[in-house]
């Protein structure tokens, strides 16, 4: 019988799997609607600034950045990889967990650390943007989806452009 | 760099000037060091008697602090004695800045106010007798403060700000910062690979924006057949593009913009709901102030963007957002959400810090070739429409004079 951290990293590795893929048009799919979606430097979050530089809070909006990155948006060609790891499933107490395995209101918090990779044409691979993943995750129709995703990175100073979502 | 420049007017400019280490050295010296008002923060930021931040002018590595009168004073990062850059926290509080390497301790002012062992000990060693702590302070910047927005320069011989940005550029600075109590929301970096130079022809570029940005023309926050404006100080070295937000229909001018996609709608519309907060028609205000700061009025997401140079072919440029103290939670919500706009993932920014980088890539590699730039004639005159390029003519016009190109 598979076990909730099996299940979670399921959902990680299903996750990555549809960024790296350059499957975005599924990439809403993944969260719950409303859902609070943010990439925001570590600097700003530490500090208590509001401010994300990326910032999505409904499935609409997350569809919304998919189809201008799609279809408005000009950038140069590139491929991202991400690796995801030290899965902390939150602890306070394994009931929560098995509420939420078993209850629809049940709310999983998890924190992993995330690295991004990336290749663009005539450059060797470079270390794009490092940090970590503060979620919370629910189980909705079976499914467990992001209610709420940050992705807190570690170096405020981004090469180039950031296009595609962490 | 021997070339001469490639045209007597300013309709050229020689790709030279975006890769050549002479040249960018010439640039630190007489315009970042030289008489210009640099923007190094907003005086939010550093609120508190003490409190500093990290900036820079040029590449010279600055700390702004708020010293214990309330003052602002703006040093370099560089201790007088071995040249260490002392500060290594980007924002914080001290009483008293100390190097951490010989411990030479300066006052907020950075006036060197400690050195250990100067008498030596048991009469061993220590300073020379006519060592003056007063001849090895920080080096100090002149520093102006208009309405919460720091400047400064290392020449202390300067006009006045206001003289500095003249009349009319004045006047578009205090439409945004008209003396209201600012309030910071974060910041956003990145690293260009471009000259900095670039950056700034792209905010006198308003032929680009209803060409390239596929977001601002659709959804009419700046389009070509809007009523907008170009306009400069006298000496063409500031600017402001001005216009006023249309709906999302074809015009005339829809036509030669295939950026323009009548059928494009938004899943989530609340992105863009702009409220009019300023007096007068324009929706849209960017404003370049030479040499280093643009001020990013779209809709009702602000911010300063500063340009760092970091060598000839990078510059990094920092953004730091903020709304007025007085913004009720909605309207901050409004700032926050617009602000996916703009920055290093903005739905309309990327595409310009992706054309940079491509620019860079094109010149870099036949720097004896020229940029052409015609459009709307030849002259460095304002406009009253965005067919022009005629704020990026002026900018050069300025820079050749105090280049000496």
């Amino acid at each position: 019988m598979s076990t909730l951290r099996d299940e979670l990293e399921g959902l990680y590795a299903e996750y990555v799997d549809c960024l790296d893929g350059g499957e975005l048009e599924r990439w809403p799919e993944f969260f719950t609607d409303p859902c609070l979606y943010k990439i925001i430097p570590r600097d700003n979050f530490e500090r208590g600034l509001p401010l994300a530089m990326m910032l999505c809070e409904s499935k609409g909006m997350l569809q919304d950045r998919v189809e201008v990155l799609r279809g408005a948006s000009v950038y140069a060609p590139r491929a991202l990889r991400h690796l995801v790891s030290a899965l902390r499933i939150d602890s306070q107490g394994p009931h929560v967990a098995e509420t939420a395995r078993s209850g629809p209101s049940g709310m999983i918090r998890v924190h992993a650390n995330y690295a991004v990779f990336q290749t663009q044409v005539d450059e060797p691979t470079q270390v794009f943007n490092v940090g970590r993943y503060l979620d919370q995750i629910v189980r909705e129709d079976g499914h467990l989806k992001f209610r709420e995703k940050l992705c807190v990175f570690d170096s405020v100073l981004v090469p180039g452009s950031l296009i595609y979502p962490l | 760099m021997n070339a001469a420049w490639p045209s007597a007017d300013h309709s050229r400019v020689p790709f030279w000037v975006y890769s050549d280490a002479e040249i960018y050295a010439r640039e630190q010296a007489r315009i970042f060091r030289g008489a210009s008002w640099s923007y190094v923060g907003l005086g939010a930021e550093i609120p508190r008697p003490g409190d500093f931040k990290r900036s820079a002018v040029g590449d010279t590595p600055v700390v702004v602090v708020r010293d214990h009168e309330g003052a602002i004073c703006v040093v370099v990062n560089r201790c007088a004695h071995r040249g260490v850059q002392f500060c290594q926290q980007p924002f914080g509080n001290a009483r008293e800045f100390m190097c951490p390497y010989h411990q030479w301790t300066y006052n907020l002012k950075g006036d060197l106010i400690g050195v250990p062992f100067r008498r030596g000990l048991r009469k061993q060693g220590g300073m020379p007798e006519d060592f003056a702590l007063d001849a090895h302070g920080l080096q100090r910047l002149a520093v102006r403060e208009r309405h919460g927005v720091i400047f400064a320069s290392f020449d202390a011989a300067l006009p006045p700000l206001e003289a500095y940005l003249g009349p009319a550029m004045c006047e578009y600075f205090d439409r945004v910062f008209d003396g209201r109590a600012l309030r910071v929301l974060g910041y956003m970096r990145q690293m260009i690979r471009s000259n900095w130079k670039l950056m700034f022809e792209n905010i006198k570029d308003p032929y680009h924006a209803s060409l390239l940005h596929v977001f601002l023309v659709t959804f009419g926050l700046f389009r070509a057949d809007q009523p907008s404006a170009v306009r400069m100080d006298e000496h063409g070295r500031h600017a402001v593009l001005v216009s006023s937000k249309g709906e999302q229909q074809a015009s005339d001018a829809t036509a030669e913009m295939k950026a323009f996609l009548a059928d494009f709608t938004l899943h989530d519309p609340t992105l863009l709901q702009p409220v009019r907060e300023f007096s007068g028609t324009a929706t849209v205000v960017m404003q370049t102030i030479w040499p280093n700061l643009i001020v990013q009025q779209q809709s009702n997401t602000l911010a300063t963007r500063q340009l760092v140079t970091r060598g000839p072919e990078a510059f990094e440029l920092v953004w730091t957002f903020f709304g007025y103290e007085t913004d009720s939670d909605e309207m901050t919500r409004r700032r926050l959400r617009q602000a996916n706009l703009m920055g290093p993932a903005g739905l309309v920014s990327v595409d310009d810090s992706e054309m940079m980088e491509f620019s860079q890539r094109g010149v870099r590699a036949a720097p004896e070739a020229a940029a052409v730039l015609e459009l709307g004639g030849r002259d460095c005159a304002d406009a009253p429409h965005m067919i022009t390029e005629a704020a990026m003519r002026g900018f050069y016009k300025y820079y050749r004079e105090v280049m000496g190109l």
